[in-house]
C-alpha cells in the first residue's frame, strides 16, 4: 500500500488523476473501518487532511461554500446559525470523538442511503463541486446518489465542497436509532420550509436504496401553505397528517437487522407530521433559523 | 513508512509502518504507549481515544500517516512530566475514588474524554452539566460499571479542577 499527502489541491487532483484505484481518506471514520477489519486494501491511500482548501467554508456567492473536509464539529460549532438543518444532522451522527473526524465530504462519497447529512442536504437543495483535472462540475445533491453507495463521482473525482444556500426559513431534522447516540439511522427525515420561494424540501434517510426526496408531499404542502405564509396562521392537524403520508409513500424502505420496512414507513410519517408541527411554530415565532 | 510526531510532548519516530496501520496500533505496538485500549477497532466504544492536535479522537480510525507532524496525547501523559511516583491526574484521582473503575478497560480513553470535557467547561467558566457529561461521554462504552459512578467520578474530577486550575492537561 501507498500514502500520499498532497499538500495543494491541484497536488490531490493530479494524484486521483494518475491514479484511479486510489482511496482519499478524510476523517476516516469510514476507511478506516474497513481497513481495520480487512475489507478494504487500497492500493493507495490518499490523505486529505493536509489540503488546506478542504478545510475551509466561505460565504460565496449567495451560498455557504463547505469544504469536503471540515469536520461535523465545525458544522455545529461554526455553521450551526447558518446552516441549521445540517448542523441538527451532524449533531446526530455518532460521538464526539466521531464528529471531531468525520466529514460531510466523506459522508457524500460513501453515500451510504443511512448517512446522515444526506437528508438535510436533499431538502436544502444543496449542490456537490467535485473536480478533477478535467475540470470542475456543480451536481444538484439530489442527482448525486446513484445507488445503494454509488455516487456521481467519477474515477478521477473528488469532492471539492457542498454549497448550501442559508435558508430564510426553519429547518428540522428527525432521526430514529436505537439510543440517543452512536447509532445509524433506522429512519431519518430533513425538512426545509423556503418561504422566500414559498416552497418545501424534504429528504429521507435510510428507507430507500438511496437518499432521496418526497416530492409529492413536497407539492402538496406548497400548495396547503400558499395562503398560510403571509398570513402565519396555525397549520391544520389534517394538513401535517397527510403530509406526512405522502413522505412515508415516497419511501421504498427493506427489512434488515436494524427494523423493518413497516415500521420504516410509519416512523417516517411520524416524523414528518412531528417535524413539519416543529418547523412551521417557529415559522410563526417568526424566528428563521430555529437552530 | 516513517512516521514522525509528538507524543505527550516527546518527539517521536518510528520505522517501517505499515500504511494501512492505525495510530492506535502504533502507539500501543511500535512506541510501547499501551495505555490506549484496542477493544472494537471500529470507532465504536472510545477506549482508544487520544487526543490529536488537542482534539480527542479515536486512535484506531486515525491512519499513522495523518498524525505525520501532528501533537498526539495518550492517557500516558495525562500526569505531568515530574510527577511524583504514583501521583495522578485529578482525573485518575476520581476516578479511583468515586470507584469509577472495575476492569479498566475503557478506562484510558474516559480519562482523556473526561480530561477535554473538564478543561472545555472550566475554560468557559463553569462545571460541566450532567446532559453534557452524558453527551461527551456518549462514544465510551463501558460494560462495567454502568455508568452511575463514572459521572460521579467526572463531577468530583471538575469540582477538584474547578479549585485547582493548575492541574495540566495531556494536549
Ligand atoms: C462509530 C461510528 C459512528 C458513525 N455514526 C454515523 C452516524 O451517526 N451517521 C452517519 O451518517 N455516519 C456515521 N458514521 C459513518 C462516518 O462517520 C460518516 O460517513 C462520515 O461522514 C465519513 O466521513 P470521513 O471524513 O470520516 O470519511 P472517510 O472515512 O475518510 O472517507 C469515506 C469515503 O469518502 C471518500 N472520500 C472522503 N473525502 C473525499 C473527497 N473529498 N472526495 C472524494 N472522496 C472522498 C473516501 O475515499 C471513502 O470512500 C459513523 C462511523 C463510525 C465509525
Ligand atoms: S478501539 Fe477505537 S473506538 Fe473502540
Ligand atoms: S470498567 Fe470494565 S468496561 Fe468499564
Amino acid at each position: 500500500m501507498d500514502f500520499l499527502q498532497p499538500a495543494t489541491w491541484e497536488e490531490a487532483l493530479e494524484a486521483k488523476a494518475a491514479h484511479r484505484d486510489a482511496v482519499p481518506i478524510a476523517g476516516g471514520t469510514d476507511v478506516m473501518v474497513g481497513i481495520n477489519f480487512g475489507r478494504l486494501r487500497p492500493s493507495l491511500l490518499l490523505d486529505l487532511t493536509r489540503v488546506p482548501e478542504l478545510q475551509q467554508w466561505a460565504d460565496d456567492d449567495g451560498a455557504v461554500r463547505l469544504g469536503a473536509g471540515v469536520p461535523y464539529a465545525r458544522v455545529i460549532s461554526e455553521l450551526g446559525d447558518r446552516l441549521p438543518g445540517l448542523a441538527m444532522a451532524a449533531r446526530t451522527i455518532g460521538s464526539p470523538q466521531i464528529r471531531n473526524r468525520g466529514t460531510v465530504g466523506g459522508n457524500l462519497a460513501t453515500a451510504s442511503p443511512a448517512g446522515d447529512a444526506h437528508p438535510a442536504l436533499l431538502a436544502a437543495d444543496a449542490e456537490v463541486e467535485v473536480a478533477s483535472t478535467r475540470g470542475t462540475r456543480r451536481i444538484p445533491v439530489t442527482e448525486f446518489y446513484r445507488g445503494v453507495k454509488r455516487s456521481a463521482l467519477a474515477d478521477d473525482e473528488l469532492i471539492a465542497a457542498v454549497r448550501i444556500v442559508p435558508p430564510r426559513g426553519p429547518q428540522q431534522y428527525s432521526k430514529i436509532g436505537t439510543r440517543n447516540a452512536m447509532v445509524i439511522a433506522v429512519a431519518a427525515f430533513g425538512l426545509a420550509l423556503h418561504p422566500d420561494r414559498r416552497a418545501v424540501g424534504t429528504g429521507i434517510g435510510s428507507a430507500a436504496p438511496t437518499p432521496r426526496r418526497a416530492p409529492a408531499a413536497e407539492e402538496y404542502l406548497a400548495g396547503e401553505l400558499d395562503g398560510l405564509w403571509d398570513s402565519r396562521a396555525e397549520l391544520p392537524a389534517a394538513t401535517a397528517t397527510r403530509f406526512g403520508e405522502l413522505v412515508a409513500e415516497a419511501s421504498a424502505p427493506i427489512d434488515d437487522v436494524r427494523g423493518t420496512a413497516r415500521y420504516r414507513v410509519h416512523a417516517l410519517s411520524v416524523m414528518a407530521r412531528r417535524a413539519l408541527t416543529w418547523a412551521w411554530a417557529d415559522y410563526r415565532k417568526g424566528d428563521p433559523t430555529c437552530a | 513508512m516513517r512516521l514522525s510526531c509528538t507524543v505527550n510532548g516527546t518527539p517521536q519516530q518510528v520505522d517501517d509502518v505499515w500504511e494501512g496501520e492505525s495510530l492506535l496500533y502504533v502507539l500501543r505496538e511500535r512506541m510501547g504507549l499501551p495505555g490506549s485500549k484496542n477493544a472494537c477497532e471500529q470507532g465504536e466504544c472510545g477506549s482508544c481515544t487520544v487526543y490529536l492536535d488537542g482534539l480527542p479522537v479515536c486512535a484506531c480510525l486515525v491512519a499513522a500517516g495523518q498524525a505525520q507532524g501532528r501533537e498526539v496525547g495518550t492517557v500516558e501523559g495525562l500526569t505531568p512530566a515530574g510527577a511524583a511516583p504514583g501521583e495522578l491526574h485529578p482525573v485518575q484521582q476520581a476516578f479511583l475514588e468515586a470507584g469509577a473503575v472495575q476492569c479498566g478497560f475503557c478506562t484510558p480513553g474516559l480519562l482523556v474524554a473526561t480530561d477535554d470535557l473538564v478543561h472545555r467547561s472550566l475554560a468557559e467558566g463553569r462545571k460541566p452539566a450532567d446532559a453534557e457529561i452524558r453527551e461527551a461521554l456518549a462514544g465510551n462504552l463501558c460494560r462495567c460499571t454502568g455508568y452511575e459512578k463514572i459521572l460521579d467520578a467526572v463531577r468530583l474530577a471538575a469540582d477538584r479542577m474547578a479549585a485547582d486550575p493548575t492541574a495540566e492537561a495531556a494536549r
